[in-house]
């Protein structure tokens, strides 16, 4: 069908801004692309559609200089071009805007705005020629924002706002967009579409990654699918159902990916009412979880999963509400409390919240049973039972090179995470929250740590599952809560579960 | 068999590379130990006589104490440059409170020195608390908080004297603790020897202690492993400055006097002696034996100047250079681990 729609999507007659021929991109270890054809209209929105790490990040950041394939080529109207840095992108006019800001927070909008691009006469700053063009820019945009104010002082959606202005600042024949609206307010959502209408008009080509069904009806022409770096296929936006869009975004791994998890839920572990946070991250929600269930918190990211468990587990302050935990109210007790009891949380950033990159793999097993046994008798370690405990989970995790004295840093990133969820073995946990467990980790051990987390449960201990990941949620839990702002927007069971149920919560209620 | 000349062409490229391997594994100091000792000797013939061994030993006893206490606080991330001021102030304090005390009861010298150590240790500890309270319970950073401390410290120290040497210890203070044998070794070493036995144990062989390398291998791990970061952290600077504070009496017991203006180099010396060692300025990586060896080494290097008649001027100007050499060496290092890898 795909062929012939794609003939049927655009006439013929707009021409050919942007082309990726047969580009593959590797990294040691990992091709994150392999051998991907990707086509760009001008005047067309061309939505990048495909799962976490199935690449559409790596082939951005090429098209905006960021990185350079390893083979195939890039034309840009016709003739083959070598992006050596976003430097070089933008005097195409080719601009990206990535989820991770670029912007210094000490300085002013202005300032962020023309950044490595300032305006000088015979060395010296033109500060009021820069106010100047800001000034239009900002207001050529529609976008109500402070100049001279620091950006730390804006909202993440303003930031997000001086971030897409950068790519005003010159020229524009590209514009590619990163999930733009995951920080942006209905409105501002709509502010940005009407921007993008505008674009389309003056012939600008737009590259769009984003999750959301709604966005991709609402402006989306061609959708070109990737799948685990490979190109799957290019479709039309309007026509193509969701279905059929799972489908191709999925694949038939599906089935192989993920276990069956058989599902005899027993008596309630955590049982939590109206927790709001202190830092407003959480307001007022209710969970419960029982022995031998997954459940899912699904959300966007910023939409308080992450927080409200975290608040559970004693790691962030509470305002008001209650956690009860085995019938025991534990509201606002230490993580070691809530170790001791049988809760155990892992972090969603390995790195920066999760492991000690420069220690050992024994000893980031070890870390949060130090004073349990086998590791110690509470007062002096046991070498020998550590390192049989370490070599014990790591074998059974098979983790790769099978070394637990090298340390952490030196293992790939799946690896890295099989030594934090080793952590989840080191004693007997009956309730174990996963945040993000399979970020940046490769298909083949994404299907490990899914039976892992499977196999936990069967053994009757209760999981957590929170995954901005789709399938994850979809695939994996029980019963599903799905975070909106802080506060659970629906809770769904068994065959409610549905890609379509969850999406329609991700967002506002009138919007869905 | 292999000719002969290919066979010492093997044995070059062996050699380098078992060198850079065995630098990658030891660090930079092993290095240094050697190139220094054959220095030495070849300037001076006394240098490598078992006297002046056990001389170096006696001398390297202060700076090796507060190397540890320093390599706590680097361990944690953090740093100390309080240590000098530290061991000024129990000095001073602890000879201040001895004189008072044998002054006031002559007869009873041990409970005289006993008072004197006490209220010593104890003066040094509490610059440690403060830092400690003001790093783990209101998030200064170390670098504020212990340069703060150093100068309240040293001026309470100067205040308490008025710039004088404190004078009227016991005679057995000095006698037993600074110069005293016990088997022909100094009992100043048997001190530090405690010290670092006691240290080791703890850092290697209790939960607590693994706590140092958590908390400074990454804090937000640590704590969402139940480890109390601010107990670590609070606990670091409370340990560092009683470790400094023994070294100061030590000092004083050899000096025979209380002094405000002794310590002023122990800072840079005791993060030379750390990093020369190996001990990560990024926190989570260091090990006692190695800080013991990078004491030592300095000790070493300042006994060979003495005897090659270096001007004291230039061997501070030598200590800079060493230190610098060690954070270099320690960069190219992580190139060659790098590399390596690829």
């Amino acid at each position: 069908m795909s062929s012939h729609d794609r003939e049927d999507a655009h006439p013929g007659d707009a021409h050919l801004l942007l082309e990726a021929i047969n580009v593959t991109k590797q990294f040691p270890g990992v091709k994150a692309l392999d051998g991907v054809d990707f086509e760009l209209r001008a005047g067309e929105v061309h939505i990048l559609f495909g799962e976490n790490g199935a690449g559409k990040s790596t082939l951005i950041s090429m098209i905006a200089g960021a990185a350079r394939p390893t083979s195939g080529e890039f034309r840009f109207n016709g003739s083959p071009v070598h992006l050596n840095s976003v430097h070089e992108a933008r005097a195409l006019g080719i601009s990206a805007v990535f989820q991770e800001f670029s912007l210094i927070p000490q300085m002013s909008v202005e300032e962020n705005l023309f950044l490595g691009a300032e305006e000088t006469r015979s060395g010296i700053l033109q500060k009021r020629a820069l106010h100047r063009r800001a000034t239009e820019i900002l207001k050529d945009l529609d976008f109500h924002l402070p100049v001279n104010l620091p950006v730390s002082r804006l909202t993440r959606a303003e930031q997000q706002m001086v971030e897409i202005a950068k790519a005003f600042r010159s020229e524009l024949s590209v514009l590619v967009l990163d999930e733009p609206t995951a920080s942006l307010t209905q409105h501002e959502t709509e502010q940005l579409f009407r921007l993008i209408a505008r674009l389309k008009a003056d012939g600008v080509g737009i590259i769009y990654i984003t999750h959301r069904m709604s966005e991709i009806r609402e402006i989306g022409d061609r959708i070109t699918i990737l799948r685990d770096g490979h190109y799957i296929d290019t479709v039309d936006a309007k026509t193509t159902s969701e279905d059929e869009l799972v489908r191709l975004m999925t694949g038939r791994v599906v089935g192989q990916i993920f276990p069956t998890v058989s599902y005899n839920p027993q008596q309630t572990l955590l049982e939590v009412s109206d927790l709001a946070t202190a830092d407003n991250g959480v307001r007022g929600a209710s969970v419960t979880v029982r022995r031998g269930e997954i459940v899912g918190l699904a959300g966007l990211v910023g939409s308080g999963k992450s927080k409200f468990t975290q608040a559970c587990f004693g790691a962030r302050q509470i305002a008001s509400g209650m956690v009860k935990f085995k019938d025991e109210d534990v509201t606002g007790l230490s993580t070691r409390k809530m170790l001791d009891r049988g809760f155990l949380y892992l972090p969603s950033d390995r790195k920066n919240d999760g492991l000690m990159m420069m220690r050992p793999v024994r000893e980031n097993v070890s870390l949060a049973s130090l004073t349990q046994r086998p590791v110690s008798n509470g007062l002096v370690l046991s070498a020998g039972g550590e390192t049989r405990m370490a070599t014990e989970l790591a074998e059974r995790l098979h983790l790769s090179p099978m070394r637990i004295e090298r340390t952490v840093e030196h293992f790939s990133g799946g690896n890295q995470q099989k030594a934090m969820l080793a952590r989840s073995l080191t004693r007997e946990f009956d309730l174990i929250a996963f945040d993000e467990p399979t970020v940046g980790v490769d298909v083949g051990t994404r299907a490990a740590i899914y039976r892992f987390i499977a196999e936990l449960c069967e053994n009757g201990a209760a999981i957590l599952l929170i995954s901005s990941d789709l399938p994850e949620i979809l695939h994996l839990s029980n019963r599903a809560y799905v975070f909106y702002r802080g506060q659970v927007q629906a809770e769904l069971e068994g065959a409610q579960i549905t890609e379509e149920n969850v999406l329609k919560h991700f967002f506002e209620r009138e919007a869905a | 068999m292999a000719s002969e000349a290919s066979m010492s062409a093997d044995n070059r490229i062996n050699i380098s590379d078992r060198l850079k391997r065995l630098f990658i594994r030891l660090g930079i100091l092993p290095f240094l130990l050697v190139i220094a000792v054959i220095v030495f000797s070849l300037m001076s013939d006394n240098f490598l006589t078992g006297r002046n061994l056990m001389n170096v030993l006696r001398q390297s006893v202060y700076l090796t104490i507060v190397s540890l206490g320093q390599m706590l606080a680097l361990l944690t991330g953090g740093f100390d440059l309080s240590v000098g001021t530290i061991v000024a102030l129990s000095s001073v304090v602890g000879a201040l409170a001895m004189a008072t005390a044998f002054a006031a009861m002559p007869e009873m010298v041990w409970l005289a020195i006993f008072i004197g150590c006490f209220a010593g240790i104890l003066a040094g500890t509490m610059v440690g608390v403060v830092n400690g309270i003001g790093v783990s319970l209101f998030n200064v950073s170390p670098f504020m908080m212990s340069l703060g401390m150093a100068s309240v410290g040293f001026g309470i120290a100067l205040y308490l004297t008025g710039g004088v040497p404190v004078y009227g210890m016991p005679q057995q203070f000095g006698d037993i603790f600074g110069f005293g044998a016990l088997a022909g070794i100094p009992v100043p070493v048997y001190v530090a020897a405690i010290i670092i036995l006691c240290l080791y144990l703890f850092l290697n062989w209790t939960p607590f202690g693994r706590y140092f390398y958590a908390v400074g291998g990454n804090i937000k791990a640590a704590g969402l492993s139940g480890i109390s970061t601010r107990a670590t952290l609070f606990w670091t600077y409370v340990f560092c400055a009683a470790m400094a504070a023994v070294a100061g009496m030590l000092l004083t017991a050899r000096l025979d006097t209380g002094e405000a203006n002794i310590g002023a180099s122990m800072p840079l010396e005791s993060i030379a002696a750390c990093v020369i060692a190996g001990v990560s300025l990024r926190g989570g990586v260091g090990r006692v034996e190695n800080v013991v060896l990078g004491a030592l080494f300095i000790g070493l290097v300042q006994n060979g100047m003495n005897l090659a008649r270096i001007e004291s001027y230039l061997q501070t100007v030598v200590l800079g250079a060493l230190l610098i050499l060690a954070v270099i060496a320690d960069q190219i290092r992580l190139r060659y681990v790098a590399s390596l890898k690829r």
